[in-house]
This record gives structure tokens, sequence and C-alpha cells, in this order.
């Protein structure tokens, strides 16, 4: 299994990585037993992520594949961060290795539920803007 | 240049030199078959007969006859195993006895013989690492034909009493398998003291060349034939001898037995200090009994980290090394060993083992004290895993 360089960057120098004390949202995915944890943290003005930041506990691809997800949401408004897909972090990572799509997935998974944490927190049903997010995927899903 | 420190000898060393050299004259000039009579042939039927000699030397077998040669560790442990099954069966015992911390090459094929209708049962390895010959001879039954249990294991290193569970086997009949590929070439082995009727051991892990092996295989034990064929291997494997590796594979051994000795006593000098200094770690833990250890064997878990950017980190420092995380394993759960030791799946994701050789200098090790607890550092400072751990315990 090889990881591209860019993969190996996000996870040399991961982006935006560390707590953020006065997040407006939080959410995490994932689980310990499956071997990954991801938590996002967003910062929310006029419907617009300012700050975005992750902390993951998880393989080189978890930890480079949150890295990039924050680096393609921040700046963007809300309605934008939901469309970020799996795919589009893949693809901006130049691939993974088929048994790290799950990874990605997770990521996607993990914006969304920081930006379902914001509404909640702002008396706004998610799931209305949001949509449901799906269970946490089984331990290593090969897509 | 950049500084490489090679810790996984493990899962392959390298060539020695004295290896290659041995091999040279079988890969350019000496081509011939080993079968054929003409003075080519002959060369190569000698230098094969030398190699069985010399390694029949070095692992106190009488008889090297007793040494069939073939192509690794793993054929080794399917001949055996499937083999004596077959045996066995002939005699209507299909009971099968091993450890739950076996290589895949043994529990992969004792999967496919219970599909076969044979009934297998894994002993515990207990927390340590350790099989306890009392409750292998609780284990055999009437029907119980074999047991194949490790000398060594290959990811926490731990060394099982071998000579006392061969011997609790030959009491109640049954036929006893070694898979000995981590101990042969790195700590004694006296095939004529352990007492198994067979032993399957590899090239690679001894700095030999890879893709050559051999099986012990007691005399008097008619092993249905491997590869038919040709009267290669006394017919029981056939195909033209891989003379260069057979060599090689037979210079490594002597040379290993040459320099054990000395060469333990060093290692386990230095495994000890890299143990010493990973366990003053907040959260590690040694795997693997302590005392029963390979002397070249370090594998240690770090909780809140994830043994595959462990390595990812490692290698970017320059030292090769493995883990028994889900995400290096291949499969959808960590180590199956390091889960026999009882470890919770969170913390089996969190190993990294080490291994040395020869080659290992004491600079090595204390460039990998140097290095690894600032890369556990930075994993920490970026593991919700981790800040859950703190703060658990801080409540
Ligand atoms: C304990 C054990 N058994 C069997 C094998 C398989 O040996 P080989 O790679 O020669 O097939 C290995 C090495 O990977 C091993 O460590």
């Amino acid at each position: 299994m090889a990881y591209s360089e860019k993969v190996m960057d996000h996870f040399a120098n991961p982006r935006n990585v560390g707590e953020m004390e006065d997040a407006d949202g939080i959410g995490e995915v994932g689980n310990s037993k499956c071997g990954d944890i991801m938590k996002m943290y967003i910062k929310v003005k006029d419907d617009v992520i300012t700050d975005v930041s992750f902390k993951t506990f998880g393989c080189g691809a978890a930890i480079a594949t949150s890295s990039m997800a924050t680096e393609l949401v921040k700046g963007h408004t809300i309605p934008e961060a939901l469309q970020l897909t799996n795919k589009a972090v893949m693809e901006a990572l130049d691939g993974l290795p088929p048994v790290k799509v799950h990874c990605s997935v997770l990521a996607e998974q993990a914006i969304k539920a920081a930006v379902s944490d914001y509404y909640q927190k702002q008396g706004i049903d998610p799931k209305t803007v949001v949509g449901e997010i799906p269970e946490p995927i089984e331990c290593h899903l090969e897509d | 240049m950049e500084h490489r420190v090679y810790a996984d000898n493990a899962a392959t060393t390298k060539l020695s030199s004295r290896a290659l050299n041995a091999m040279m004259p079988y890969l350019t000039d000496n081509f011939g078959n080993a079968s054929s009579i003409y003075t080519e042939g002959g060369a190569a039927r000698k230098a094969v007969d030398q190699a069985r000699e010399t390694m029949a030397q070095c692992l106190h077998i009488k008889n090297p006859s007793e040494l069939y040669f073939l192509s690794g560790g793993s054929e080794a442990d399917n001949w055996a195993i499937k083999g004596a099954a077959e045996l066995s069966l002939k005699k209507g015992k299909n009971h099968i006895i091993s450890t739950k911390f076996e290589h895949h090459a043994v529990l992969h094929t004792l999967e496919y013989l219970e599909k076969h209708g044979y009934e297998v049962t894994l002993l515990d390895v207990h927390e340590d690492g350790l099989v306890r010959p009392e409750e292998f001879e609780a284990a055999i039954r009437e029907n119980t034909g074999l047991a194949t249990i490790m000398f060594a294991n290959n990811e926490i290193g731990t060394i099982q009493p071998i000579q006392e569970l061969s011997a609790i086997a030959k009491k109640h009949g049954v036929l006893f398998h070694t898979d000995a590929v981590q101990a042969v070439g790195t700590i004694p082995v006296n095939v004529e003291e352990l007492g198994v009727d067979m032993l399957s051991l590899s090239g690679h892990k001894f700095h030999g060349p890879k893709g050559v092996g051999a099986l012990y295989l007691r005399k008097g034990i008619r092993l249905p034939n491997l590869v038919h064929g040709g009267a290669q291997e006394r017919g029981y494997r056939a195909g033209t001898e891989n003379t260069a590796g057979i060599v090689g594979m037979a210079e490594a051994l002597k040379e290993s037995c040459e320099v054990m000795e000395e060469r333990n006593i060093r290692l386990a000098r230095l495994r000890d200090k890299l143990i010493d200094s990973l366990l003053t770690i907040d959260r590690s833990r040694i795997n693997g009994d302590r005392v029963h250890r390979l002397p070249g064997n370090v594998n240690v878990c770090f909780h809140g980290v994830e043994g595959e950017a462990l390595l990812l980190s490692l290698d970017l420092k320059g030292v090769a090394a493995s883990s028994g995380s889900a995400c290096t394993s291949g499969s959808l759960d960590p180590s199956h060993v390091l889960l026999a030791i009882g470890l919770p799946h969170e913390v089996a994701h969190g190993s990294v083992r080490l291994t040395f050789s020869t080659e290992t200098t004491e600079e090595d090790v204390d460039y990998i004290i140097s290095v690894l607890p600032p890369i556990i550092e930075r994993l920490r400072a970026m593991s919700p895993l981790w800040e859950r751990i703190i703060a658990q315990d801080n409540t």
C-alpha cells in the first residue's frame, strides 16, 4: 500500500489541527474499537464557516483526510460545506488506497456532524438542513 | 544522508554477505541440475547434500535426510499440518491441538482442515503469551492425532516450552509439529533434545535468501507427498532444487549459529534498554512475557495512538518497524496475537513491534529512543481518544 505525496504531506503537516476552545459546533464520528475517531470543530458567522479544526485518532489516511476536509470547507458557507463529498476529499488528496476509502467517508461525516451540532445549538432541528447522518459505518468498510 | 534504522527483522532480514558469496557460484558457472549425472550436475548435487549436512549439524538433527528443502515457512507448515492430519485420520483421529496466536500459515491451514471435517482446539496463551503444558495435556483426547505449537511468536517474541510440550504429546501418541520459523537462527534449536516430530524453518528470517526453507520430518513418519513429480527430496517434494537458495540458507544458518551466543547477549541488553525506556512513556505497556522472549523483540502499546500513524511517523524519521493495528494487518481487526493475550481492540491498535538482528547497533537503539517519544506526544496531542482517556482519569 502506498500513499500519494499529498496524503503524506497532510499526514506529516496536518492543517487546522487541534482543539477549538470557542467552537460553535463540534462533531465526532467513528469509534476507538475500529481504530479511528474524528472530531471536527467549526466557528460560524453569518452562515459562513470562518474557522475549522480537527482532532483525529487513526491511521495516516484518517489524519490526512481530516486535514484535507477542513481545508475544503474553511471560508465556505454551510450549504457549500454540506455539499462536500468523500470523493472530493479523496480527489483533493490524489486518491487513497481502496482499503482507506472509509477514512474519507468519515471525514465527510465529521463535517456534517459538526454542522448538525451547530444547528442544534442554534435551536434548529438539524435534520431539516443536514438530513440524516448515516450511522457510523462498520469497521473498515471496504468500498 | 538520511539515517535509516531497519528494526523489522521478524518480517525479514538482510541477506548476509557470506550467504551471498556462497550462493554466487550456483547463480553463475555452477548452474547444473542436481539430478544430472555429468560434472555440472554433480557440483550442484554435492552442494545441496553439503547444505543439508551443515544445517542438520547446526540444528542437532541426527540424520540429514530428515531435513527436506522447500520454498519457506508457509510451505513447511502446510505440508506438516495437512500431511500429518491426513496420516492421523487413517488411524481414526481427527482432532488437532494448536494455539490462538499461531502464524496465519498455521491458523489458515487449520481453518481449511476444519472445513474438511477436522476438529481443532486452540489453546489459550494467557496474558503473558505462553502456553501452559498442563492445559495442553488436558486438551488431548482419544481422537487427538496432531499438535502444532509455535516455538517463538513472530509478533511478541514469546518462547514456548517446546521440549516439555513435545514430551506430553509423545506420551499420548500425538504427532508434534512446531513452527520454528522465528526461532531457527535466532535462538539455539536442538531438534534431538526437543523431541519434536516435525519442525518448520525459513531461510529469510536468519539472513538467508527468501523463498527457501525446510521441514524437519522425523524418520518413519510417512507424510503424503507434497509435490508429485520427480525424485527430488526423496520424492516428497518434486521440482529441480533451488541450489543457490539452499546453499545460501545453509551458509546463513551456519553463520548465525557461530555468532549466536555473543550476539544474543548483546541484543537482549539492547532489547531491555529499549523496553525500559519506552515503558517510561505514560500509559504504555509491554506485550508478552519479558523473560521467555526472543533477544531482539520489542512489542509495546501506547494508549490513544494508532499503530499505522506511528509507523508512518517512524518511517519519516528513518525507522522501519511494524504494528499489529488493523490498518496494518490488512483485516478488520487488530492483530489476533494481541487480542489473544487479552488486549482490548483500542489498545491493540496502538502497538509497535521493533525487532533486531546482528546488524542492529546501540546507536540504532539510542536513535529509536530519541525519536519515538516525540512521535507519541505529537499523535496524542491530536488524538480525541487520548483526550478522553485523560478526561476519564481526572474524574
Ligand atoms: C512464525 C512464522 N511462521 C511462518 C512464516 C512464513 O514463512 P515464509 O515467509 O518463509 O513463508 C513466518 C514469516 O512470515 C513466521 O514468522
